[in-house]
């Protein structure tokens, strides 16, 4: 761990693979930028990798006032302990007060070795980050400017806000989509801080013997309207229906955890925390229960249209449309009503009589 | 060559069924409101650990810290094959965070001299698949994260990792930790013939309980000699759970409990899930045909 250091900068680790970075680093910036401006500090981002500072310009573009370089021809692919040993120098040698990882398959493999390393706290999956104060149960200490850790726990049945007073650096996890990603603004300026690897003639205990990548099947983040199922869709057939009425509407499909877990639908599609966090025009969720983990990934969406047969599910919270009823037999009548076009007009007429 | 095994195992709440009221005032989880169940992806886990003692030979031990309670999920483990059992429980370990968990196992499992260490992914209560790579740390095993498939040569394992957009395959020098997917393998399960034994194996916390019970108004000491009497007999039949406290396995309490994690809650807010204030649409064609014609009308679709 290292000291409370409350002038250290605000990080952000710039995740890149094959030299090309994710939104995840850049949706961190946005909100790393605004932690930063709050505390009065510098943001930086932490760049490791091989040949990559190509994209410092990129991360300075998207808020950071500094990019911590680490190139080495031992760091062209992610290992957990070439990765930890760098990542750990630099909060030694730079004392951050907050580092924030994208909670993606090798965010989820550095940021706990690097906290187990640096013996400080670590939190996952976080919905949002602020700065506040808080004052300790126990010792009434009361301590501001804290990063403030907030998640969904617990299955979703609570919200928890978590702090890590003593043992810095600040450490948190963010899924992609969770944060908005700020315009990138042309002729942004900032440093560039080469940090020697020292990594030679370390005997790596893992060698990477194949790596294979297939580009996501689904692009949720990107989807105009989103028909989402849950586990009141009852079962993969019955998911047909789902996908019937976004291909009509050319919109993707989506799936609570639920609705994945039972088989209904793959990974790639579920929204929500532990899943793509969404914001499309339109919002379609049938049999969604609307567990809080679920609407930490879709609350954000311009319109929420909510079919369930239960009048009293909590997705009618957040709904801006809603049909109580059977989505058997609701959406098929959605999509006779949008493949005829004669009645769609007269539909529309109907509507702007009403 | 035979490995030795050790698999790290949680009861968890079974967060899908939460009856009563889940937290308690100082926000933390209110474990006797929830159904306990074993974590689904140690069961990933363990199936790992049992084949590669089919293919190779050697032991699968199983540990989980936690309350006495956790021994329901320890004799699950037996019961589907594991040789061992160790419960790790300690009040002053309450409160531990996922990294002064880790901590605690991480003093815990070298006594076991495992060659492998099996965790699953990651817990459902939180979801944080922290303590594996911790663990991994802090005993300087090699980490290997979210396997799918593993062999080993007896110096080092292959093993194909799921990255979400894609796999790797990837060679660890051994010793070596593994978090385990839920697409592994699929877990066989508990063997009828052992479950009729292994179903009475208990760890020394619970023969205590269980004596103080039948023995209500008897003197301390006569219960202290009554229980001690069970538990000979229990491990005279192989059927003791070992049971270890921080002070057997050595920790510093410095890095244990609350005062071990560095994370702490500042706030637990109980969802209140109301109805909101939106437009209804009855389920009928004339109904839906008026939603569809609205959002066609503002331009959301067509």
């Amino acid at each position: 761990m290292i000291d409370v250091n409350r002038q250290g900068e605000v990080w952000v680790y710039a995740e890149q693979e094959s030299g090309h970075l994710s939104d995840v680093p850049l949706e961190l910036l946005s909100k790393g930028r605004e932690l930063a401006d709050q505390l009065q500090v510098p943001l930086a981002a932490v760049l490791l990798g091989n040949k990559v500072k190509a994209l410092c310009g990129k991360l300075i573009q998207h808020g950071a006032d500094r990019v911590y370089l680490a190139e080495d021809g031992v760091l062209s692919q992610y290992q957990t302990t070439s990765y930890t040993r760098v990542v750990c120098e630099l909060i030694t040698a730079y004392k951050p007060q907050i580092c924030l990882f994208g909670a993606t398959a090798m965010g989820r493999d550095l940021a706990p070795t690097v906290a187990s390393t640096m013996k400080c706290g670590l939190t996952a999956d976080c919905t949002d980050l602020q700065i506040g104060e808080h004052t300790d149960l126990q010792t009434k200490e009361h301590i501001s400017n804290l990063l403030l850790q907030i998640r969904p726990a617990f299955g979703g049945n609570i919200i928890a806000t978590i702090v890590n007073p003593h043992r810095w650096p600040q450490m948190a996890t963010v899924r992609e989509g969770v944060m908005r990603m700020s315009v990138a603004e042309r002729g942004r300026t900032g440093e560039t801080v080469a940090f020697p690897v020292k990594l030679a003639g370390v005997e790596l205990p893992t060698e990477v013997l194949e790596s294979h990548r297939q580009p996501k099947k689904v692009n949720l983040k990107a989807a105009r309207i989103i028909v989402a199922g849950g586990a009141g869709v009852g079962s993969r057939e019955n998911f047909r229906l789902i996908w019937d009425l976004a291909n009509i509407l050319g919109g993707a499909v989506g799936g609570s955890r639920a609705a994945v877990d039972l088989g209904y639908v793959d990974h790639d599609h579920q929204i929500g925390q532990t899943g793509t966090t969404v914001r499309p025009a339109l919002y379609i969720c049938c049999g969604v229960s609307g567990a809080v983990q679920h609407r930490a990934g879709m609350q954000e969406s311009a319109k929420i249209l909510a079919i369930n047969t239960d009048k009293d599910a909590p997705i009618f919270g957040i709904a801006h449309y809603g049909i109580v009823g059977d989505m058997n037999e609701v959406i098929p009548r959605m999509i006779k009503t949008i493949r005829s076009g004669a009645s769609l007009s007269a539909a529309a007429q109907a509507a702007s009589n009403a | 060559m035979g490995y030795n095994c050790v698999v790290c195992v949680k009861q968890v709440p079974d967060t899908k069924r939460i009856t009563g009221q889940a937290m308690k005032e100082d926000g933390t989880v209110n474990r006797a409101a929830l159904p306990a169940i074993f974590n689904p992806e140690d069961l990933n886990a363990l199936e790992e650990a049992l084949l590669v003692r089919d293919r190779h030979g050697g032991t699968v031990t199983v540990i989980a810290m936690g309350l006495p309670a956790a021994c329901d999920v320890l004799r699950d483990a037996l019961c589907r094959g594991a040789d061992r059992a160790i419960l790790v429980t300690d009040r002053r370990a309450a409160a531990s965070d996922t990294l002064a968990t880790s901590y605690i196992l991480s003093c815990a499992i070298p006594k076991l001299k495992p060659d492998l260490v099996f965790c699953g992914r990651q817990a459902i209560d939180g979801d944080t698949a922290q303590v594996g790579p911790q663990l991994a740390e802090k005993i300087g095993f090699t980490l290997a994260t979210y396997l799918e498939e593993l062999a080993l040569d007896g110096r080092s394992a292959r093993v194909r990792r799921n990255i979400g957009n894609g796999y790797e395959v990837v060679r660890s020098r051994l010793p070596a930790l593994f978090t385990v997917m839920d697409t592994a393998n699929e877990p066989r399960p508990p063997a009828l013939r052992r479950a009729l034994k292994v179903k009475k194996a208990r760890a020394p916390a619970e023969v205590a309980k269980a004596v103080d019970g039948a023995l209500a108004s008897a003197p301390a000491e006569d219960k202290a000699a009554e229980a001690k009497r069970r538990c000979g007999e229990l491990e005279k039949q192989g059927l003791l759970i070992t049971q270890w406290n921080l002070d057997d396995v050595q920790a510093d309490l410095g890095w244990c409990g609350s005062a071990g994690s560095p994370t702490k809650v500042h706030r637990i807010q109980s969802i209140v899930l109301a109805g909101g204030d939106y437009k209804e649409f009855p389920p009928t064609d004339a109904g839906v045909a008026r939603l569809i014609g609205e959002l066609i009308q503002d331009h959301t679709i067509g």
